[in-house]
């Protein structure tokens, strides 16, 4: 969000990868590919490489954490050394990570219905192998196959994407430099049934309209999202069955 | 409960090799399906993303610029670590890294270094400064043996890695770099013994049941590295059969390079 002048992130119309504002960076999701884990997903966004797992429900880590009507549900989010094309990072968890892993979580907590499952936990595990701009939507997506992949219960499947502000314009899913470059990061994840806001985070500088614009652009790409979700449970569950 | 399930698995793979058998149908010294996907992670300098039977590793090579050690002023730095990621086990559990993470960084870092397929000096930029390579290497899934996993996966990814130019007191990556260049292969091969018997690649239910695990280190023709585990014995022919397997195993594991 440094807001750099020189650097033209529109061009002739396009954005830098050809893209036009409202359009998605390309995602694949492949649902399943872990074996010890309950459920996991892969999901690979633009030049995002991001892994979840799932565990549960299991017994409840520490202790006197467990709640007598509801699971916990724990959820850790962290980026890899290796995650970025700059120098080699540090491993473990840092301040962005731990409130990364906090607000997904939460947004998670929305439609896994807890409640089936007093006393348990329920584990996420999300690795960002690979970063290049929006890793906690394409991290949430990530969760939210590897949680239905696990059979969890849940009220929705929920679907994430940010949108932005590139050279004064509202655009949808910024890439790296767009995110390093524009003006604004609107990061939301949305229940697709209802359009409910499961996870808002936003900064920069945007006007009432533009926010809603951008909200809007989201709005409008959550059916595709859904529908790859569904898509890559549906093949693994195939693939499942074929065995 | 999880103590009698571990019980019940001993006792029935210790049966089936007192028959000759493994769970999975393997002869004694086979290896699961292996499958190596080089540059899988296309940040890092080098990487490779290794199946061997259900385990997954990821193996990933990054350079930096870093101050060499004082007693070695002109060579490079290579530093390894790893981590048993909780997604790729209910038993590994997030924090620092646990004995077993070290000691698997450890292993493999051992056999790449004391085989010196590396050239450490040709690792030199100008005083005070030298490449440092960092492997990082990610267990995802563990079904036994991610040690063989993570030494094939280190090898794969320092044979896929590309070493940016240092240009202005950084480094460049802008398709002016240049392969890594290695004079050899590090390849570790891990064995355990259960009840008398000597197994390949073990699974998770076989290394549940060792009384004992070597991993060797290969490189070409000579021994590189070795690690004993567990509190079983070993008895000298055990160990020469150990070595005579992996030497013959060593080429068809290349292959997957």
């Amino acid at each position: 969000m440094s807001g750099n002048e020189n650097i033209k992130l529109i061009v002739d119309g396009k954005r830098l990868d050809g893209r036009e504002l409202d359009e998605m960076r390309p995602l694949k999701i492949t649902a399943g590919l872990l074996n010890k884990a309950d459920g996991s997903a892969l999901v690979e966004w633009g030049g995002n490489k991001i892994l979840a797992a799932v565990y549960g429900p299991v017994e409840c880590f520490p202790r006197h954490e467990s709640n007598p009507y509801k699971a916990k549900l724990s959820c850790r989010y962290l980026m890899s050394p290796f995650a970025s094309k700059d120098e080699h990072g540090r491993a473990g968890p840092n301040r962005r990570s731990i409130e990364l892993s906090m607000v997904l979580g939460k947004a998670l907590e929305n439609v896994v219905m807890l409640e089936k499952y007093p006393r348990a936990m329920i584990e996420v595990f999300i690795e960002v192998l690979q970063a290049s701009g929006g890793t906690r939507c394409a991290s949430l997506v990530a969760a939210s196959v590897a949680l239905a992949n696990a059979g969890i219960p849940m009220k929705d499947l929920p679907v994430a994407v940010a949108a932005g502000k590139i050279d004064g314009k509202v655009c949808l899913d910024c890439s790296k430099d767009e995110d390093n470059f524009g003006q604004a990061d609107v990061p939301i994840a949305l229940a697709p049934r209802n359009n409910d806001i499961l996870l808002l985070q936003m900064d920069g500088l945007m006007t009432k309209d533009e926010f809603f614009k951008a909200l809007d652009y989201i709005e409008k790409s959550a059916p595709e999202i859904h529908r790859l979700e569904v898509e890559a449970l549906r093949k693994a569950y195939e693939e499942t069955d074929a065995q | 409960m999880v103590e009698v399930m571990d019980e019940i698995k001993k006792s029935y793979v210790k049966l089936l090799l007192n028959n000759g058998e493994r769970a999975d149908k393997r002869g004694f010294f086979d290896y699961r399906t292996i499958e190596s996907n080089k540059g899988a992670i296309q940040t890092s300098d080098g990487s490779a993303w290794v199946k061997i039977g259900d385990t997954q590793v990821i193996a990933s090579v990054k350079f930096d610029v870093v101050t060499p050690f004082s007693d070695r002023p002109e060579e490079g730095v290579l530093s390894t670590s790893a981590e048993l990621l909780p997604m790729a086990s209910p038993t590994f559990e997030p924090g620092p890294p646990s004995e077993e993470a070290i000691e698997l960084a450890r292993v493999v870092d051992r056999a790449i270094r004391s085989a010196e397929i590396i050239d450490m000096k040709g690792l030199f930029i100008e005083p005070e400064k030298v490449y440092g390579i960092y492997i990082d290497l990610y267990v995802l899934d563990y079904d036994g043996n991610y040690m063989d996993a993570a030494s094939l996966a280190a090898m794969a990814a320092l044979r896929n890695a590309k070493v940016p130019a240092y240009r202005d007191g950084t480094l460049v990556r802008d398709g002016t770099e240049k392969p890594l260049e290695l004079k050899g292969d590090a390849l570790e091969f891990t064995f355990v013994k259960i009840g008398g018997h000597i197994l390949l690649d073990p699974s998770l239910d076989e290394e549940h049941s060792a009384d004992a695990r070597l991993t060797i280190g290969i490189c070409g023709d000579k021994i590189c590295s070795m690690q004993k585990n567990g509190r079983g014995a070993l008895k000298r022919y055990e160990v020469e059969k150990m070595v005579d397997v992996s030497l013959q195993k060593y080429n068809e594991m290349k292959k997957h390079l």
